[in-house]
């Protein structure tokens, strides 16, 4: 049964998203690719020019995971603010789910699966284009679309939790600009952290991006070494505290 | 006689040190309408939400379909049909898909759900508004459209927190009629309201909530003959001078007086006998109502405030 509802739940935002994909393919998909076309091409000829590469690769290819994986970041913390404290609070339609099997936790989960599900889509299309473009140079790089969808989860995990527990959405544009923002450009995406002084590294450190890119980047350019598995597992610590929280929040919310 | 539906017994809800549902008791049996009576924040919706299971007791016992919700909450659920005081539809789909999308969280098959919102549909009277969004919906439309979801499962026991609140007239009738069939088919129906003649209407039997406490319970008509008079004579004055004046002379042309903020309202068993004597006795009112008694008088006779006033 626990495993039926939360299906249910992702089913419902499947359902939702096929209604409205059009309006959201733009943000998740459209975007990130003119992202790399212009910053692969009109910023990375200049970059290859001065410096030949970045960490071994082309900007074009150093760029690619780091936009991928960013976009999924993006995307998934969006997804875990104003639609879940419209399912709370504004449309109320997650108290509906309530008045079923569905329980508070499946409701969070479902929400969680479905980011990462989201964020597999876009990665697999975002690759393809990617690859048409000579931006992927190694074919492990499939491997970036669950990485794509771990960093999501990772995201999401901690704000929703968060965003559940909210009576309305004053702090959510304050995130989005004073983390979410940041954390894109400063989390290996556009260029390698140590570029960074050492305590914005430290920052970078601490953040599910850093390590989603990291790993998606290994899988673009084929490159693996051990600290693969420490950056899973940072994505891994993300999602279970995440998870955590979220379980009691969005319990507190709807069965009170 | 079959074991009730709903059983409670001391139940109890608190919200940190605020009591909502002070130790009530009450037992609802197969197939009856059984309503909750009572202005607002009496604790008619929180004790709707023990009985939905997304509310966990916080004493007394509570049994629900012969289940204990503390353990049993899904599978309750699963034969549950909720009507919540607030809409809470997928607002941007279509009225079809909120109804497909709600039936599968029931695990229901999709052809099954298909039969069945039609029919629901028909019943509810929004087979032609089907494929249009909910958002742009009237507030009666919205309503119904709860209704047949929240039957998508076949339930065994409907749940109405407020059905009708917020609605005009017409919308309100329109689903009065509705839940009248509904029970004429054999569903039992608890629903919660501060309308006495929603409770009237639509309630075999209904127990009467006053902060936290059930005060009275019984049939509609045996409440309103237990605790009020036949017949209810209202008065109106031009200032609450007058009509204080008035009050001290009323005493004996009724069984009982009460003195509300804008009205006094006698209890009589002849309310033309009444009107006769106290303008015999010269009390001059503004404007004279003589009317049946009703629920309201029983809810204003027993807590000696009126059911809209919070």
């Amino acid at each position: 049964m626990p495993a039926t509802s939360v299906n249910r739940v992702v089913e419902r935002e499947a359902r939702v998203y096929l209604k409205l994909w059009r309006g959201l393919a733009f943000s998740t998909f459209v975007a990130p690719v003119l992202f790399l076309a212009a910053m692969g091409f009109g910023l990375g000829d200049l970059v290859d020019q001065n410096s030949g590469d970045v960490g071994g690769v082309s900007y074009l290819e150093f760029i690619a995971p780091g936009l991928l994986i960013a976009s999924a970041a993006q995307m998934a913390s969006g997804e875990a603010m104003w639609p879940v404290l419209a399912g709370m609070k504004w449309m109320r339609f997650y108290h509906g789910m309530m008045a079923s099997p569905v329980e508070a936790r499946h409701i969070y989960a479902g929400h969680l699966i479905w980011s990462g599900m989201r964020a597999c889509l876009s990665a697999a299309a975002f690759l393809i284009v990617g690859a048409v473009l000579g931006a992927i140079p190694s074919w492990w790089g499939v491997l970036a679309i669950p990485v794509a969808a771990l960093t999501a989860a990772a995201v999401s995990a901690p704000l929703s939790a968060y965003s559940a527990a909210q009576e309305n959405d004053i702090s959510f544009p304050v995130i989005l600009r004073l983390i979410v923002m940041p954390l894109f450009l400063f989390s290996g995406t556009f260029f390698p952290i140590s570029q960074l002084p050492e305590w914005l590294q430290k920052v970078a450190l601490a953040s599910p991006l850093y390590h989603g890119v990291e790993l998606a980047r290994g899988a673009t350019t084929g490159v693996f070494d051990s600290s693969m598995w420490a950056h899973v597992a940072v994505l891994g610590v993300y999602i279970a505290v995440g998870s955590f929280f979220g379980i009691r929040t969005y319990a507190n919310r709807l069965s009170p | 006689m079959a074991d009730p539906l709903v059983v409670a017994r001391a139940l109890t809800k608190r919200f940190d040190a605020f009591v909502a549902v002070d130790g009530v008791d009450f037992s609802i049996d197969r197939g009856e309408a059984f309503g909750f009576l009572g202005p607002n924040g009496a604790g008619k919706t929180s004790t709707m939400r023990m009985i939905g299971c997304v509310s966990p007791v916080s004493g007394g016992s509570l049994s629900v379909l012969g289940l204990d919700p503390a353990d049993a909450g899904p599978a309750i659920r699963a034969r549950l049909g909720v009507v919540p005081q607030e809409d809470n539809h997928d607002t941007e789909l279509s009225v079809w898909d909120n109804l497909m999308i709600y039936g599968r969280y029931f695990d229901i098959p999709r052809a099954e759900i298909r039969e069945r919102a039609t029919e629901l549909l028909d019943f509810v009277q929004l087979s032609d508004r089907r494929d249009s969004k909910v958002d742009p919906l009237s507030g009666g439309m919205k309503r119904r459209l709860t209704i047949a979801r929240a039957l998508i499962n076949k339930p065994e026991l409907m749940l109405l927190d407020e059905p009708t609140t917020g609605l005009d007239p017409q919308a309100r009738h329109l689903v009065w009629d509705r839940l009248y069939r509904l029970k004429q088919t054999g569903v039992t129906i608890v629903l919660t309201t501060h309308y006495m003649d929603e409770a009237e209407q639509l309630c075999d039997r209904l127990v009467i909530m006053d902060r936290g406490r059930i005060v009275a319970e019984g049939a509609p008509r045996a409440l309103i003959d237990t605790y009020a008079t036949r017949e209810v004579v209202e008065l109106r004055f031009h200032t609450t001078d007058q009509q204080a004046a008035a009050l001290v002379r009323l005493e004996p042309f009724a069984d009982r007086v009460e003195s509300l903020a804008d009205r006094i309202v006698m209890y009589t068993p002849d309310g033309d006998k009444t009107v006769a004597m106290l303008t015999a006795d010269g009390v001059q009112p503004a404007a004279v109502l003589v009317r049946r008694g009703s629920l309201e008088d029983v809810f204003l006779i027993l807590t000696g405030r009126t059911l809209e006033e919070d």
